[in-house]
């Protein structure tokens, strides 16, 4: 700032600084008071904001999905997207921005949360965040009678979840292992987590998922903890461990899916791992396998969002998916639990050596040294998660 | 009274600022007003139902108790690149300006070409050029730079050397143009004083290059303070900085007010430093 300015001069330019300055402040007073008073809904609440279907009108539908979770168009390969365009005459928006459930939770919540569409008619998010989303109300509920497929061949396993015991809101996608995977051509075999926490030749080249539930389910596991049912205390040692090893350098870096490629380019030698994943990179030197106190289990499920215009539309893309002969297409593409009956009758015609392939349609056998994560209230979910994500970031 | 006062008085003064206030309100005072309430809600709130503004202060301390190591990480990280950036810099603007010749385009396009790619983009190249794997490490570690089992990615090197990378063209373009403004008869005059090219930069190109140094200084190190791709995508866990825990609190941890009370720490502490970094350095007219 110059020299003081000469007050005649203030009056000669007609706004005087003084002015300008309360004019802004009651400006700005007027917008806090604004901004305040409409802050006491939060989220919540949001019944009564069921968009009109506009499906009938608009033969459009936008999803989005997790990467490498699809089948893709490929010379004489016709994906499952683009035949279900074809046959259905829908025009398809599938983006694959869904890369961790709380970033895109992050992503989506001020909009549901206030009623806001997402531009999103259709998203697929892991168990426990679609429990959370569906107990926040910013779910649709699907019209049974456009889903014959779901109730019809959904596999028992996945049927009569404490969160949607009637699949009423939500249809499984794929399910899927977490494992641990490593690259042969740089390491030894990589049998349990321990040896991922602690092997001096994996030193900085390790690394975990950001996912809290599948990265601390395997350290839980690793402990000789449940992680469907554990105490504070032996979430404590796990997160001590975690905090080690994160210290010590031992991890490189927590990721979603990009891990893979830093897996196939040799950055990081093993890694927590999705099962699906590593089959889907087709690199012959990448390898996936339980690690010996056992793996975890989840399943990703399709959502309609209470905003999503084209409802008609998305429970006809999940109707398509639970068609067999799709579905086994699909899981022939992606290597995950098919969660489909009646894919593995189908998967014969498609490629006769993947019926038998635990990873996309488990035995009983296999199922059993599974774990899954426990239900976290609203509270215990915020504290775990920001134990966790004090290690991580 | 020219035109330009008269349309300055009574209330069409408001009106022509009204564009511009509305602006400033609406895409600088309500996020900002937003960070600040946020920052002083009630921590035990959640994402999904809302937080409750109790004029917790406690947060900040918290936010600073928890989380200082990142402030200081950040600073020092954001320090390093810039003075790399300001001798960088310097060369190259100085080549630009006085012995670029007919050249002095092409290398200013080539100065600002990267910015036509993605920031992402450029980052993700980085990793490419470090990886474990790749030709640069290969080659220092057989010069014996570096040992065996040494790498660059996932250190505080590669991080360091992306922000310098990423910000050097804010740092040249306020240099060149501080630089170009200088009348090189001054630098001749010098020399006819006997001045050694030493003394010549000291007491003539320095000084007149200061706004220049100022202003490319500031646009190094404010965004690379609060940067978060670099040590995300290129480090570890271990050499994360303010921006990458930010966004944990907000996206991870789903901690909105400690997110807030430490965007608040950070932002308060980078005016400060600016403020004071300016006054030291006398330009207050050229800001």
């Amino acid at each position: 700032m110059s020299e003081a300015t000469p007050p005649e001069e203030v009056k000669k330019k007609g706004i005087s600084r003084r002015g300008f300055v309360i004019g802004g402040a009651a400006g700005a007073a007027g917008i806090a008071a604004i901004y305040l008073l409409g802050k006491g809904g939060g989220g919540g609440g949001t019944a009564g904001c069921i968009t009109t279907d506009l499906s009938d009108t608009e033969a459009t539908l936008a999803v989005s999905n997790w990467p490498e979770y699809i089948d893709e168009d490929d010379g004489d390969y016709i994906s499952t997207l683009t035949q279900f365009q074809q046959d259905s005459g829908l025009k398809v928006t599938y983006t694959p921005d869904v890369n961790d459930n709380i970033e895109f939770f992050s992503k989506v919540r001020n909009q549901l949360g206030s009623c806001q569409p997402t531009g999103r008619d259709l998203f697929v998010l892991t168990d426990w965040m679609a429990a959370r989303m569906i107990d926040a109300g910013w779910i649709q509920q699907l019209d049974k009678a456009n889903v014959p497929n779901l109730d019809k061949n959904l596999i028992s396993s996945l049927q009569g979840v404490g969160w949607d015991p009637n699949r009423e809101y939500s249809a499984p996608w794929q399910s899927g292992f977490s494992g641990i995977a490593y690259n042969k051509s740089l390491v030894g075999e990589v049998g349990s987590v321990s040896e991922l926490l602690t092997r001096a030749d994996l030193k900085g080249k390790v690394t975990m998922l950001t996912e809290m539930r599948d990265t601390m389910g395997l350290l839980l596991l690793a402990d000789g903890a449940n992680p469907a049912d554990f105490t504070d205390d032996q979430w404590g040692t796990a997160i001590e461990k975690l905090s080690k090893a994160r210290a010590d350098g031992q991890i490189r870096a927590f990721t979603g899916n990009e891990y893979i490629n830093d897996l196939a380019a040799g950055n990081i030698a093993a890694c927590v791992a999705w099962s699906g994943d590593v089959a889907a990179a087709e690199d012959e030197n990448l390898v996936f396998l339980p690690p010996e106190e056992g793996m975890m289990i989840w399943s990703d499920n399709m959502l309609v969002p209470v905003q999503g215009n084209h409802k008609a539309n998305a429970e006809k893309w999940i109707n398509n998916y639970y068609d067999p002969a799709v579905a086994a297409k699909l899981a022939a593409y992606v290597w995950y639990v098919c969660p489909v009956e009646g894919a593995q009758a189908e998967m014969e015609k498609i490629d006769p050596s993947l019926v038998d392939n635990p990873l996309i349609f488990p035995t009983a056998d296999y199922l059993a040294q599974t774990h899954s994560f426990m239900a976290l209230d609203e509270a215990k979910a915020s504290s775990y998660e920001k134990d966790f994500a004090d290690v991580t970031g | 009274m020219t035109a330009l006062q008269r349309a300055f008085t009574g209330r069409s003064a408001y009106l022509l600022i009204a564009p511009a206030a509305l602006w400033l309100g609406l895409f600088f005072l309500f996020p900002m007003l937003s960070l600040l309430t946020t920052s002083l809600s009630d921590p035990s709130g959640s994402p999904v139902y809302g937080y409750e503004l109790t004029w917790r202060l406690q947060n900040y301390g918290e936010a600073l108790a928890d989380y200082w190591p990142y402030m200081v990480r950040s600073l020092f990280y954001a320090g390093i690149a810039t003075a790399i950036c300001l001798v960088l810099g310097f060369i190259i603007a100085y080549a630009i300006a006085f012995k670029a010749g007919r050249f002095k385009t092409i290398m200013l396009v080539l100065v600002i070409a990267p910015f036509f790619t993605s920031f992402l983009v450029r980052t993700l190249s980085w990793k490419l050029i470090l990886a474990d794997n790749g030709w640069v490490v290969e080659t220092l570690k057989a010069l014996h730079f570096m040992p065996d089992d040494g790498r660059l990615l996932a250190t505080p090197v590669a991080v360091v050397a992306g922000l310098t990378y990423n910000f050097l063209p804010f740092m040249i373009l306020p240099l060149y143009t501080s630089l170009e403004k200088i009348d090189p008869r001054l630098n001749e005059a010098a020399a006819d004083l006997y001045a050694n090219p030493a003394q010549r930069f000291a007491k003539v190109i320095w000084p007149l290059a200061l706004p220049g140094v100022v202003g490319g200084t500031l646009l190094t190190f404010i965004p690379a303070t609060g940067d978060y791709i670099n040590a995300s995508l290129l480090g570890s866990p271990n050499t994360q900085m303010v921006g990458n825990k930010i966004q944990a609190l907000f996206t991870t941890a789903g901690d909105y007010p400690h997110a807030a009370a430490l965007s608040v720490i950070l932002m308060v502490l980078i005016v400060g430093m600016v403020l004071v970094y300016v006054r030291r350095a006398g330009t207050e007219d050229l800001l």
